[in-house]
């Protein structure tokens, strides 16, 4: 068989380097809608769930009898059962009707009842009912700061920059379980140095989660993970009363708790029960919901190339983090792990939550670089960050960040580097020197780190989270070393605590420290002209990217001094004699003085004469007013010419051969692409067309063909032809110049 | 309707006081760096819970209601308490007779009726689903 050449230059591409799988409902491999899905049902009998989903009481295991106890409305639930899931499904997309009111009607729903709704849902209607569903009105982003040599100035400084950007969250882990207390201290301190209010987690083992949380080193945690098979919830070591219990003794400490679930951890862990992961994600909701989470981290999570292997899979994902919406939780839509290796399967995937607007469109956006990453490498990561920033621009929407300036992030990180150096100074941990500070306020990643030995950071990290030593010494360092408003940052945090209203749906603190929560500041999205959009302030804020510059300074490089050499004389008259002439724009050589490339019109002009020289021909420069466009200036000058022949020449470069007779639009030779042209070019277009005027056969000039340059330059050019313009003088005839050029010989 | 004293730190800041009975003007910067506040200066306390949990309910998030009902329980509940009542509440930790016992002890030490029950609740769960030791 020959071996197309296109299907090896497919065959190269990333999007081939994806696995991609046919369903297997036997194994779980199937997204949604497994013929062993039950089909939705609900039976009461005084006042208790006695069958759900097709099975009786009898038969439920730990989940049913948590979701059957915990999770559903029974005052609803008839009702609820009762309507048929497409209405439910066109309700969630009906702007007409209110969040409050489908809600109500979800409350009663069970987890098979759920899955047919989004049975007849499309990803534009999920996107749809998302934007209403969404609990907090204003989307916010979480950040993922972590680095592999766990170096706390490094992860103090990535975590204030996190914050500068606008995360309202930034979560680490570990790779050495020791380092907890550490990580979690560093991250807490870089926050709180970036900006007051951000909510910092520690990503561990349950108990020890806990533990970090009661030393005040954590103020929220998001790792509490659920899974819908009884097999698989006990294979991670809970039931849904101790994650009910554990998210109450957070709570109980005055921190904010979610939990975790997405598509497809049970398939991998082997008891999916021949489920679809949607289903088994549905009854994974209500257990949050029944044990009293305000929020979900879901969106397949760490599972994410699971789902994307399947057909349907990116949908399958959007309906989980719209069904959570539906049921009233805080949802942190996933984007946290390596979905894809093809930028525009990871860029395509993240649009269904960006959007809409999820609480959290990233469960953590990799604010550091992919191979940092201890979650396993983001969706999209700190190599991403201005792309991301631009996305928010070309579509204003509000996805969480803003742009900082360079000067603005070394400035922080210098600062948080310093505050951590700080305190493990006061508290008597490993020095951190000067010269880690100074290498953590430049680095981009681990590397760019010295070593540090990590066996007393162990050692002294043992012994912090064994001490009573806990986040009151943190601030009483910061706040004797100099760092007071960091200090009182990390105080604030502890006197929130007290209040717990943060404790509450989708809560988040906002940059003066208010909180904003589905209680104070609800979703009231219902259609065009209503909910939250980024204008006034914030739009600007979300426009202003560094890289954005004034129109001016697009054309700065293209104006200077007009030129001496070029005079003006009287208006042109029509010749008589053989000659080329050229005639060029109103803005040449006075408000413009380069081409597009930079060429300088001294240059072009005599590169075009020595061109015509070389063939024996006269010249003749003309200065066109009453028109800026390149046919109509050549079109002039071939009238003009005792030839017919002329060259037209607009000031950014774009160049025409006309002969008198044709129309405007119908010449000789037309050099369209501005950027493309060199003084060889322009050379050899001067031969040409001297060529044309003695009637010569003529090859035409072979041009080079870039289809970035309109890509590169369309704002230049756009820029300098108003330029051009701005020169036009309507009823001024063309004027003869006088150029100051002798041929070499 | 939200509950008008929501958010509590910016409508009832004067009547806030730590677990410890000190008031959340006391918790301040100066206090905290000279070494006079203690971890229970900075813990909520039940009361505040349970105004946390009728906003919720109030709101119509039940569920999380409940919850922090049962979070303003646990506010009595020492620290390596509460790690060991999770420890038990994992699967395969505990004893039917150990879970009634817990609860039990819940109940009396420290009145936290509430959670008492959700751990019979869970007993019997585990009892039907060997989930015990």
């Amino acid at each position: 068989m020959h071996r197309s050449r296109r299907f090896a230059a497919l065959a190269g591409r990333n999007i081939n380097r994806e696995t991609f799988v046919e369903p297997w409902a036997e194994a779980g491999l199937m997204v949604a809608d497994s013929p062993y899905d039950p089909p939705a049902s609900l039976q009461l009998k005084n006042g208790q769930i006695v069958e759900m989903d097709g099975r009786q009481r009898d038969e439920f295991d730990a989940i049913d009898l948590f979701i059957a106890t915990h999770a559903i409305n029974l005052a609803v639930a008839e009702e609820a059962m009762s309507t048929p899931a497409k209405q439910i499904a066109r309700m969630l997309t009906d702007i007409n009707i209110p969040r409050e009111q489908v809600a109500r009607l979800v409350s009663g729903c069970t987890p098979a009842r759920l899955v047919e709704i989004m049975r007849h849902m499309n990803v534009l209607e999920m996107m749809t009912a998302m934007a209403k569903m969404r609990i907090r009105r204003i989307p916010a982003n979480q950040a993922h700061v972590t680095n592999f040599r766990e170096h706390p100035a490094l992860l103090a400084a990535d975590a204030a920059e996190a914050a500068l950007r606008g995360f309202a969250e930034v979560e680490t882990t570990v790779r050495v379980a020791r380092f907890a207390p550490f990580n979690a201290l560093a991250i807490l301190v870089g926050t709180q140095t970036g900006r007051g209010g951000v909510l910092t987690q520690c990503s561990v083992e349950e108990s020890l989660g806990l533990r970090l949380a009661m030393k005040g080193l954590t103020t929220y945690a998001e790792t509490l993970s659920v899974y819908g098979t009884e097999r698989t919830f006990v294979d991670g070591d809970d039931t849904p009363w101790s994650k009910a219990f554990l998210a109450s003794a957070y709570a109980s400490r005055g921190v904010k708790i979610r939990f975790t679930s997405g598509t497809g951890s049970e398939a991998l862990m082997g008891h999916a029960e021949k489920r679809s992961m949607l289903y088994l994600e549905a009854r994974c909701l209500l257990v949050v919901r029944g044990a009293g989470s305000q929020g979900v981290q879901n969106g397949s999570i760490s599972c994410i190339a699971l789902p994307e292997s399947l057909p349907g899979g990116v949908r399958a994902v959007l309906a989980e983090n719209l069904l959570a919406a539906m049921l009233g939780l805080e949802v942190a839509s996933g984007n946290d792990a390596l979905a894809s290796h093809s930028e525009i399967r990871k860029t395509a995937k993240l649009m269904l939550q960006f959007i809409p607007g999820t609480d959290f469109i990233f469960s953590g956006y990799s604010a550091i670089p992919k191979r940092d990453n201890l979650f396993g490498g983001g969706n999209f990561d700190a190599d991403d960050l201005d792309d991301y920033n631009v996305l928010q621009r070309d579509m204003q929407i509000d996805g969480g960040l803003k742009p900082i300036t360079e000067d603005q992030a070394l400035h922080i990180r210098q600062r948080a580097a310093q505050a951590i150096q700080a305190v493990y100074r006061e508290l008597g941990f490993p020095p951190i020197t000067d010269e880690e500070v100074e290498a953590a306020v430049v680095a981009h990643s681990s590397d760019d780190m010295p070593p540090r030995d990590i066996v007393p950071d162990l050692a002294a990290a043992d012994q912090f989270l064994t001490s009573d030593v806990n986040f009151l010494a943190v601030i009483a360092a910061l706040e004797k070393s100099g760092f007071d408003d960091v200090a009182g940052n990390i105080l604030q945090m502890g006197r929130e605590r007290l209040a717990g209203d943060y404790l509450q749906p989708s809560a988040i603190f906002d940059e003066n420290f208010q909180v904003r929560s589905a209680i104070n500041d609800p979703n009231n999205y219902s259609g065009p002209g209503t909910g939250y959009r980024p204008e006034g302030q914030r739009w600007q804020e979300i426009q202003n990217l560094p890289q954005v510059k004034p129109p001016q300074a697009f054309i700065d490089g293209n104006t200077g001094q007009p030129l001496a050499r070029l005079a003006e004389l009287e208006p042109a008259a029509a010749g008589t004699q053989a000659e080329v002439i050229v005639a060029v724009g109103p803005a040449f050589g006075t408000a413009l003085t380069h081409t597009i490339n930079g060429l300088s019109h001294e240059s072009v002009l005599e590169a075009i004469l020595t061109g015509i020289a070389s063939e024996g021909m006269l010249a003749r420069i003309i200065k066109v007013y009453h028109t800026a466009d390149c046919g109509a200036i050549g079109y002039v000058g071939s009238r003009l010419s005792g030839s017919g022949i002329a060259i037209g020449l607009q000031s950014r470069g774009t160049t025409i051969i006309h002969k008198k007779g044709q129309p405007p639009l119908h010449n000789l030779e037309l050099f369209p692409q501005s950027p493309s042209l060199t003084l060889e070019t322009f050379q050899h277009i001067g031969r040409n067309a001297a060529r044309y005027a003695k009637g010569a056969s003529t090859t035409p000039v072979a041009v080079k063909i870039d289809n970035g340059a309109r890509l590169r330059l369309i704002v230049k050019t756009t820029l300098m032809h108003r330029r051009e313009i701005d020169e036009v003088r309507e009823h001024q005839l063309p004027l003869e110049l006088r150029f100051d050029w002798e041929p070499n010989e | 309707m939200s509950d008008p004293k929501y958010p509590l730190m910016q409508n009832a800041a004067d009547q806030l006081r730590a677990l410890s009975g000190r008031s959340l003007s006391e918790i301040t910067l100066d206090a905290a760096a000279s070494g006079s506040l203690t971890a229970d200066d900075i813990r909520i306390q039940a009361d505040t819970l349970r105004q946390q949990a009728e906003v919720a309910e109030q709101a119509g998030y039940v569920q999380l209601g409940a919850n922090l009902r049962r979070a303003a329980e646990l506010t009595a509940v020492p620290n390596n308490e509460v790690l060991q009542i999770y420890e038990l509440l994992r699967p395969g930790r505990a004893s039917y007779t150990q879970l009634i016992q817990l609860a039990e002890h819940l109940e009396t030490t420290y009145q936290a009726t509430v959670t008492g029950g959700f751990i019979r609740e869970a007993a019997e769960v585990y009892k039907q689903r060997s989930l015990l030791r």
